[in-house]
């Protein structure tokens, strides 16, 4: 959210009300520096950065070499220019379109808060990005956005897409977007932390009882923005069925939100199984960050 | 033509910005966006009405645009991202206009923030129909138009 943005880029975060929550990542950047992605899939939305109203696409894959941080109405973010992979990218695409995604290529975009400040949240503010970024914009602006089947249905063609590209590679996936919240309207600042906490239990345990909800059900309870969290549900389709839950981290607030936080890895393969895959290629994923939004730098 | 009726017309306090709303609002989120750049807020701030005049809006919507009547402008199709950029053209944090939709103010808003949110309880429905999917609660009856505080 841009409130975290604006806490990183102002130095706030070791002010007691923003320390509670950097200090909820410390221990998933720790988790990221031992992992040492080559790629970081980042499933986020596009705030009215590159895209206005004039085009809609429900899923956009970004497909250039770059991405340069955009002017969100306050100049750039200071973070780097976020290097893509082109080559993987390309691969996605052709993969996922021909099992029937018809997913929209990107070949020149910017990125706006919603990806670059769960970038910060894991990786820190470093000179450069430590691995390469492939931006998947969902749209969960407009009413309505994909499904919570749709997303998990795409996670999985996106993992047959990275395991049948021709390099070996260690691909994160994040999910990102908020968990309860509303920022709009009369009912402005709802909060669901019980439905919150469910929701990251069946992350791990039972993720396809989540791609049953109904969209009505995510905006009556979760709030009308709450509805994003569909895009969670696309990391978790990427990983194996079984999981093993590395990290959590809950808190409320965050400006207007709560922000929720939740490490997902593949669970081992037993040794000897599945030799045609290398260990490295085995995805792993941080699923990331939570709740979100606006609250200015004014 | 009649708003086509959805089933979440019926959560209390909350204007979905849906495909219909999109294409009705279009202008509202167009002259949102212009705000994005320096020299447009100079010439929206010298003279708003004038500069209002560049986009495609009925006589309603210029006129929550001008009151920053926030809700009226959600309702005819603004979208929350894109009014945003307005309140930031007037100085505001993003708090300040969360406040200012929920009839509250600021100080009263960020209070409720610390202190977990605003309850789902009491706020799911405008007709009580509705339920939690487990809910045990009891009937109690609803707040009409606004949502209630925790």
């Amino acid at each position: 959210m841009p409130a975290i943005g604006a806490a990183l880029d102002n130095g706030k975060t070791q002010e007691p009300y923003w320390k509670r929550v950097f200090s909820g990542f410390e221990k998933s950047k720790e988790w990221m520096a031992k992992t040492k992605p080559d790629v970081a899939v980042v499933v986020y939305n596009d705030h009215a950065s590159a895209f206005s109203v004039d085009i809609i696409p429900t899923f956009a894959l970004g497909c250039a070499a770059e991405f340069p941080p955009a002017d969100e109405g306050w100049g750039p973010r200071p973070v780097p220019v976020l290097k893509g992979d082109p080559g993987l990218a390309a691969h996605i695409a052709q993969s996922v379109i021909l099992d029937e995604f018809d997913l929209t290529v990107v070949n020149k975009m910017e990125v706006d808060h919603g990806l670059t400040v769960p970038m910060n949240l894991l990786f820190g503010t470093p000179k450069q990005w430590p691995c390469r970024v492939i931006p998947l914009a969902v749209n969960v602006v407009m009413y309505p956005p994909p499904t919570g089947h749709r997303c998990y249905m795409l996670g999985k063609a996106i993992r047959k897409a990275v395991e049948s590209y021709r390099e070996d590679l260690k691909v994160v996936i994040f999910g990102t977007g908020g968990l309860s919240h509303q920022i709009s309207g009369p009912r402005a600042g709802l909060i669901n932390s019980k439905w919150d906490k469910s929701f990251l239990d069946n992350l791990s345990k039972d993720p396809k009882k989540l791609t049953r909800i109904p969209h009505i059900d995510y905006m009556r309870e979760a709030g009308a923005e709450g509805i994003e969290m569909v895009m969670w549900l696309i990391m978790r389709g990427a990983l194996d069925d079984k999981v093993d839950e590395v990290y959590r981290f809950y808190t409320v607030p965050a400006s207007n939100t709560a922000v929720g936080h939740i490490i997902l890895e593949n669970r081992r393969k037993a040794a000897g199984r599945s030799k045609r895959i290398p260990a490295a290629r085995t995805k792993q994923a941080a699923a990331r960050k939570a709740a979100h939004r606006i609250a200015s730098k004014g | 033509m009649p708003r086509a009726q959805h089933d979440y017309d019926d959560i209390p306090g909350t204007f979905v910005f849906d495909a219909e709303r999109s294409r009705e609002g279009y202008g509202i989120n167009m002259f949102c966006m212009s705000l994005m750049k320096e020299e447009n807020r100079k010439a929206f701030k010298a003279n708003e009405a004038e500069y209002l005049k560049k986009f495609k809006l009925t006589p309603e919507q210029s006129d929550a645009i001008l009151k920053r009547d926030y809700n009226r402008m959600l309702e005819l199709g603004g979208n929350i991202y894109f009014t945003a950029k307005l309140g930031a053209t007037d100085g505001h944090s993003f708090q300040h206009l969360a406040a200012l939709m929920t009839g509250s103010s600021q100080q009263d808003y960020a209070a409720m923030m610390l202190s977990g949110g605003r309850s789902v309880e009491g706020n799911r429905s405008k007709s009580g129909k509705d339920k939690s999917a487990k809910s045990k609660s009891k009937s109690k009856s609803k707040s009409k138009s606004s949502a209630k505080r925790k």
